[in-house]
Parts: C-alpha cells; structure tokens; sequence
C-alpha cells in the first residue's frame, strides 16, 4: 500500500514538474519596500513570458549581501549601495531605478489627522517624547483629543532600506538625532520594538495601541493605517501619497547623479511629501551566463516601461520620462 | 561468513561514531567561522549590551538575558502544573482517564513551534503585548509535556516497594508521595526542571514571534526584550559585513554552549534516577 | 487521648485531600492550554482553508487565488529528504548501540545522542549553512534535509536501540542455530521483527521534523513557484506560515491559518495513530 503511495507520489510530482522544468528561474533577494510592487510584476511577467522569477523579501541589507554572496541574480535595495560595498561585490554593480515610494508615518491612536514635523518625528523616535499628549504634539495638533498614553515606537528590526531613508530624513531635520544616532540600514535605536520587514512593523502597529512607527505608503494602504501628515520644507502638512511622492521625483532629479545613486528627500514645494526614496533593483554589469542576462536585461526593459502602468495602483510613483529613456540605456549597457 | 560480520560490524560501528563526530565537527565549524567576532570583541562580547550594525558594535548580555528571564519565567509557570500533573498521573489515578490526560499532555509537544508563535501573536499579544511576559507564558505552555513526562517516569521508576513499606505504616497517598517517593526521585524531577529549562532556551519561532525584538535590558516584565535564538533567526541571513556574519555566528555559539552545558546537566541527572535515558 | 488522636488525623485526612485536590486542578490546568490552541487553530483555520489552498501557488497581496500547494510538496520532499540522509546512520547506530554498545564509546554516543534531542534546532541551521549554502553559493532543499537529518536522527537511533534489544534471545539463537551468519541475523531476523517499533520511532521523528521552521529559515530558505531541484531554494510549510503569520496583511493571516491546520492536523494524526501503534507492540 505505501509502496502504491509512493509510485502516485513520484508521478504526480514528475507530472507537475515537467512545466517547472522547462522554465528559466532567476534568482532575486532584497528590500520590503517595493515588495507588493515586485510580486505583482513577477506574476504578470511570468504570464507574459514564462519566466519565474523568484523574489525574497528579506531586507536591503540582506539583499546586497546575499548579491554580494553571488547567491542570487539580483538583489533589491532602497538604499544605494555605498563605494565600499560596491567594491566588494565586484565593482561592476549597477544601480536600476525602479520606482518611487513615500514612507509612511503610521500610527494606531483611535484618531485620525494626526499632524507631526520633522523635530518632533525625531523626538519621538528618540525617546525623548513619551507620551502622546506631549504638549509639543499638541501644539502641532490644537484639534485633536490626544489621550495621556505611552508612545510605543516600532522600528525595524531587520537591515533595511526603508530605514535608511527614514533615517536619512530625521538627520537632515534634526541635528540631534544626526549626533545622536544617525543614518543607516540599521541603527541603535534608543527606544522601540523591533518588526521584521516592512509587513512585521505594519503589523505591530496594527496590533498595538498607542505605537508609531515608519512603512512603505504601500503597506499603510492596504492596511488601512492611519497615517501622520509631515511638514515639508515649504512648510505645509502633507499626507503621504503617489502625488506627494511624484512631486518629491521631479524635485530630485534634477541633482540625481548618473549612476542614479540619489536621495530625494526633503525637497522644495507645496505638494511634496518629505520622506520619500527611490528603489533600485542591482545587477552586475558584467553576465557570466548568456541566457540569464537577454532574460534580465527582458525583465529589466520592460519593468522600466510597461510594468510602470502598476505602480500607481499599488501606490508608488512610476518614473518619469525622461529618466526611463536614462535608465534604458543603462540596461542596454550590461553585457 | 565471518567476514560479513566483521564488515557489518565495523559498519555500523563507524555510523555510529560518526554521531558524536559529526557535533563535534558542529562545535569546531560554529567555532571556527565565529573567529573574527572572538578576536574583535573577546571575552567582554558576553558581558556587554550593545548591538550597533552600523559602528560594528556588538555585545550579547542582553540576549542571553532575555532569553534566560523568558525560560525561567516559563519554569514558573509550568513546574507547579508540570510535577502537579506527573504526581496525578504517577500516584493518584488508575483510571482509563489517566492515559487519556497523559496523551492530552503529551499533544502539547506536537504542535510546532511557529503555531504556538501565531497563536502567541493573536490570543496572548492583546493581552500581554509583545513582550517577555508573553514569551513566557507561550514558552511555559511548550515545555509543559515535557516536564510532565520526564518527571512521571522518574516518579514511576521509583521502586514500588517504597510505597508498599509507607503504605503498610498507614501513611495517606499524600504522605507516601512526600515521604516515599519525592526524596528518591528528587535529583530526577531537577532534571526534568532543567531539561525544560534547556527546551526553554532552544526554542526560537514561538519566542521571536511574540518578544518584541528589542535588545535591552529591562527589569519590566512587560517590555519588549529580545533572545539569542530570536535574533540569529531574525537577521542571520541579512548580516551585513563579514563582522556582522562572524557575530550571528557567535551568537549561535554562545547558545550552542549554554544548551549543552544546560542539557548534558539535565541528563545526566535524569539518568542518575531512572534506568536509562529518554528522548523526549 | 482520643482527641488528640483524632486531631491529629483531621489534620492529616484534610492535608489528603488537599494534595488530591492540587494535584487534579494542576492536571486539569496542564491539558487547557491544548484545547485552547487547537480550537482556536481550528476555527480560524477552518474558515480560510479551500480547494485554492491546496492547489495553488502563492499570489501577489489582495489576490484571491493563492494557496500553499507548493509549500506543501516541498515541506514532504525536504522531510523527504532528511529521513532518508539518517534512516541508514539512526538504524545501524541503533543497533551498533543495542548489540556492541557497552562500553565507554557506547556511553558517549548515547549521551551526544540525548543531548542533540533537545537542541535548539536553529543551531543545525548555521551547521548546515556554512556547509552547504556557503560552498554552495546558494540555498538548496539539500541544506534543508540535511540539518532536518540531524534533527531526526537521535529518535530514530534511539528508538531502533530499544526496539532491538527488546527483541528476545531466543529469537536470535534459533537463528544462528539455523546457520545464519550473525549480520544476515540482525538485518533480517531481528530488525525485522523490531521494525514496527522502529517504524514508529521514523514516524514520530517525521511528525517532529515537520514541524520545524527555524533550520529551514537560511538553508532551504523559501520559494514561490513550483521546484522539484534538490539544489534550489525550495518553499516549506513551515516558513511560509511565519511569514503569512508575521505580515500585516489580513488574507496572508488567513492563510498562515490555514496552514496551521493543514499542519497540526498531519502532526496531530501521526502522534496518535503511532502511540496506539506502538501500545500493540509485543514480542512472543
């Protein structure tokens, strides 16, 4: 009888793997942050064209190291990878703009419109702030029935791009927090939980009272977390948004280097939401098997130009024209 | 046809030293790739807190704290239940029941780790948030049947005439248990404590779900905290330097020499007690 | 005379039933926390298992057809593979250790066996990934089967052990007595006739490797499509119920439910049907 078993087993599975077999599998590893993004692309160009691609979202930080590693094909990271990490993965590393994306402040308080600016964001993060009905989040927030709770501040736990823009923005706002703790993948934070990925901090907040904490706009919306509106540097309170986000691109660019290594944080303008950042997918510019580069430079392609048409409503703002024409020809250079 | 015995049995002999070789070659690889960690920070990594990827600054006291609170918490918790429920099973009931309730217990043991954590987050986070509190309690539930099974085959191996000579005096079941049976079985039942302790300390899913991954030490039990096995499967596989890989890798060591010093005690206890050894 | 007598032995009859009376509620006490898990993994898991579950591959976030098909074979083709990496080592170890195993080495095999049984799993992991993913360059369900093969192996040996020794003698004369040579004995005679408890020893390491997730985190890793290649990334139950479970997503919750059902359900039933096995197992 279980030798019966085992046979069907042994069928079923050859049955099964004779469509597996015959499909090209690359390999990716890296940031959260665009991860709704990246699965969406995956299932629609598998369908396209066969494809498997397989993504494991682990973080930026284990992205580039599993990259470095020579262990998967591409990594994904939304902090670029600084001159010494590129060395150390070979030299040839090429940094792909994807798309861009607002990190969301989320929050879980019963009230909605909470108001907050950059020094009192860090504050927070600090721990220097630990209640919520602070008189300095009050006068940010005269209309709102703040409730005398402790401040629960969720981070991430795991290393991460997303931290590292979030982080980025808090130095740029707050020379405390600049000599205090400042920017990186991965800090030492002086207060918080730790959640892995941006899923585990959406999810504590989500099951925790009176937490803060800091996730790609993408995970606050699917969640339904409300969300804090952050003043920006021409002063107003902007909620997080695709448009925020877009608005914030067309500032940076015009300052983004050639390798596409920039930061677009902070900028000038009304509409613009002040945390936000690109995402690269990396890939080395130098292909050993010839199969695999025509199927990533395909990938590559079209993720820069039809899979744009997704972004928006997954919530991330797809690059504008004249940087995909860039980023096109970027690709075209890997050989 | 003697030579098939000769070959069967050196066979099987070196199968089976291959066991003890292949843990040690475990200790000396984990030992080997955590070196640059051991040269950097020396002895101090053990007794410092600090965990700062980006200056490369690491020190596991608080780890090893929380991992040590959240398994003695458990013990707590599940001694009192654990030897309550051995000494039931062992000396008061005779019933079909009995076999049902040890089954009941020892089902405890089969669910994995990763359900308790899910159930963990869900049924004990709105109640103790993420902290060590809830890492304790999920954790004492895990270690219950172990506990409870150890210690029921210590109590059960306690020889029958004991009993027999207290019972003859007129004592009630209650003094025969305190009087008879507890003394002998006394270093057995701290091997089976410390057995759970060693379970405890080893578990990893169920902890990292609901501890709240935070590395500081806190005298507040309600505080989020963090464990060595928590974060090795939290950001093993994300280390980012070679120093980075070379401390995770120390951190598996240092739990890798708590363990054995914890459960080769416990053993050796319970062996001391019962006629032989046990997996459980 | 007669009233302290009699004191004395309220005092006594009233300590009685005060130790009944603990000892049943720490009983009772100590079963709850089973009902409680399994009713709720029950409910919750009920209400989002589905034929999608089991036939389908996992979907981008908000999609409706997703499912753990390929978690599933892959959890069976790496426990797979970890049983067959120690059966051979756990049995001939088992029966070195029930024949020939007396001595000192006999004792430290015993011990380093014991010992690994209550392991933190975690540390197999790191084993196994410095030996194969590191050399490798890659994770690989190989890595996943060979630190679930060390994770497996103390029950198995132990297990065959004791079912082998209980084997009688007699069993063993008459067949020397009959010519064999002494390993045809074993193999054939006497693990033979010990193999239905050393099949239940398999089995209950099966159900307890089936259910570790922290070994499998950085060796087999994780994967969403289908892969049947020992030397790939291979997707586990396991680990896809962590990460379902630690999402914010409602419908990945769901799943992470369902999973768990799927899962204690399979435990759960190899646990019992092998203690009511092995209550059967007895020797002329």
């Amino acid at each position: 009888m279980l030798r019966k078993l085992f046979v069907v087993f042994c069928l079923l599975s050859l049955f099964m793997s004779s469509k597996a077999l015959w499909a090209l599998t690359l390999n990716g590893a890296g940031a959260t942050f665009p991860y709704p993004l990246y699965s969406k692309w995956f299932s629609v160009y598998k369908e396209i064209s066969g494809v498997q691609i397989n993504y494991a979202p682990i973080g930026s930080g284990g992205g580039i190291r599993q990259f470095t590693a020579g262990v998967v094909d591409f990594g994904a990271s939304d902090a670029p990878m600084t001159d010494a990490e590129i060395k150390g993965a070979g030299g040839d590393v090429l940094h792909i703009p994807t798309v861009a994306g607002a990190v969301a402040v989320v929050y879980n308080l019963g009230e909605e419109g909470l108001k907050l600016d950059g020094q009192t964001l860090a504050r927070i993060f600090m721990g220097e702030i630990t209640s919520w009905d602070d008189e300095q989040i009050a006068k940010l927030n005269p209309d709102l029935r703040l409730p005398k709770r402790k401040i629960v501040v969720v981070h991430r736990s795991d290393s991460s791009g997303t931290t590292d823009i979030f982080t980025n923005y808090l130095t740029k706002v707050s020379a405390r927090w600049a000599a205090k703790v400042g920017a990186g993948k991965s800090v030492a934070w002086p207060t918080g939980i730790g959640g892995k990925g941006n899923p585990g901090v959406a999810g504590v907040v989500k099951n925790t009272v009176g937490s803060i904490g800091y996730v790609e706009l993408a995970y606050s919306e699917t969640n339904k977390l409300p969300v804090v509106a952050i003043k920006n540097k021409s002063g107003k309170f902007v909620l997080p948004s695709v448009e925020g986000a877009t608005a914030a691109m067309k500032g940076g660019l015009k300052n983004l280097p050639s390798d596409f290594r920039g930061e677009i944080l902070n900028q000038p303008g009304a509409d613009v939401y002040p945390i936000c950042g690109l995402t690269w997918l990396l890939v080395h510019q130098n292909q050993v098997n010839e199969e695999k580069k025509e199927t990533l430079k395909s990938f590559l392609r079209w993720a820069v130009t039809d899979g744009q048409k997704y972004a928006a409503q997954l919530f991330y703002s797809p690059l504008p024209e004249d940087l995909r024409t860039k980023v096109l020809s970027t690709i075209d250079s890997i050989r | 046809m003697i030579k098939g015995d000769t070959i069967f049995r050196k066979i099987s002999f070196v199968l089976a030293l291959s066991i003890p070789l292949l843990f040690c070659g475990l200790f000396f690889v984990v030992l080997w790739e955590s070196r640059l960690a051991l040269k950097t920070f020396g002895f101090s990594f053990f007794f410092r807190s600090a965990w700062d990827p980006i200056k490369g600054d690491y020190g596991v006291l608080p780890f090893i704290y929380g991992t040590f609170v959240s398994s003695l918490l458990a013990l707590v918790i599940a001694v009192p239940l654990g030897l309550g429920c051995a000494i039931y099973l062992a000396e008061v009931t005779t019933t079909k029941f009995k076999e049902w309730l040890a089954t009941m217990v020892d089902l405890l043991a089969a669910v994995p780790s990763v359900v308790y954590g899910l159930w963990g987050i869900f049924v004990l986070g709105p109640i103790f948030g993420f902290s060590l509190m809830n890492a304790g309690v999920l954790l004492a539930i895990m270690i219950l049947p172990t506990i409870t099974s150890v210690s029921r085959e210590v109590l059960q191996a306690v020889p029958e005439s004991l009993r027999e000579s207290a019972r003859a005096l007129g004592a009630t079941r209650w003094e025969t248990v305190r009087l008879a049976v507890l003394p002998p079985a006394a270093s057995g039942i701290i091997g089976a404590i410390i057995l759970g302790l060693g379970r405890a300390m080893g578990e990893t899913m169920a902890v990292t779900m609901v501890i709240g991954n935070r590395p500081e030490i806190s005298l507040n039990l309600f505080a989020p905290a963090y464990s060595l096995s928590a974060v090795i499967a939290n950001e093993f596989a994300e280390a980012v330097s070679d120093l980075n890989y070379s401390v995770m890798v120390e951190v598996g060591l240092t739990l890798l020499f708590l363990s054995l010093v914890v459960n080769g005690l416990a053993r050796f206890l319970v062996w001391k007690t019962s006629s032989q050894g046990r997996i459980q | 005379m007669e009233n302290i007598e009699s004191r004395s032995y309220s005092i006594r009859k009233i300590k009685e039933q005060l130790f009944l009376g603990i000892t049943f509620c720490a009983a009772i006490l100590a079963v709850i926390p089973l009902f409680a898990v399994i009713f709720y993994i029950l409910w919750r898991g009920f209400s989002s298992l589905n034929f999608a579950f089991f036939t389908q591959l996992p979907a981008p976030v908000g999609e409706s057809r997703s499912g753990m098909a390929n978690a599933i074979v892959g959890s069976m083709i790496i426990v797979g593979l970890g049983t067959l990496l120690s059966l051979p080592v756990g049995i001939f170890s088992g029966i070195w250790l029930a024949e020939w195993g007396k001595g000192k080495t006999g004792f430290l095999v015993r011990f380093v066996v014991d010992v690994m049984s209550g392991f933190p799993t975690i540390v197999f992991g790191i084993f196994s990934y410095i030996l194969f993913v590191l050399t490798m360059r890659r994770f690989s369900a190989l890595a996943g089967g060979f630190a679930l093969a060390l994770i497996m192996l103390p029950y198995i040996t132990r297990t065959t052990e004791e079912m082998v020794k209980m084997v009688p003698q007699t069993l063993r004369e008459s067949a020397l007595a009959l010519g064999l040579p002494e390993w045809k004995v074993l193999l054939f005679v006497v693990l033979r006739t010990a193999w239905n408890g050393v099949f239940t020893g398999i089995m209950l390491a099966v159900a307890r490797a089936a259910g570790e997730t922290a070994p499998l985190l950085f060796t087999a890793f994780n994967n969403n499509y289908w892969n049947f290649r020992l030397d790939q990334p291979m997707a586990s139950m396991t680990v896809q119920i962590y990460n379902y479970a630690i999402s914010p997503f409602a419908d990945w919750n769901r799943m992470a439910w369902a999973g768990s059902l799927v899962l204690v359900f399979f435990i759960l039933l190899i646990t019992i049907v092998v203690r009511s096995f092995s209550k059967r197992v007895s020797y002329g």
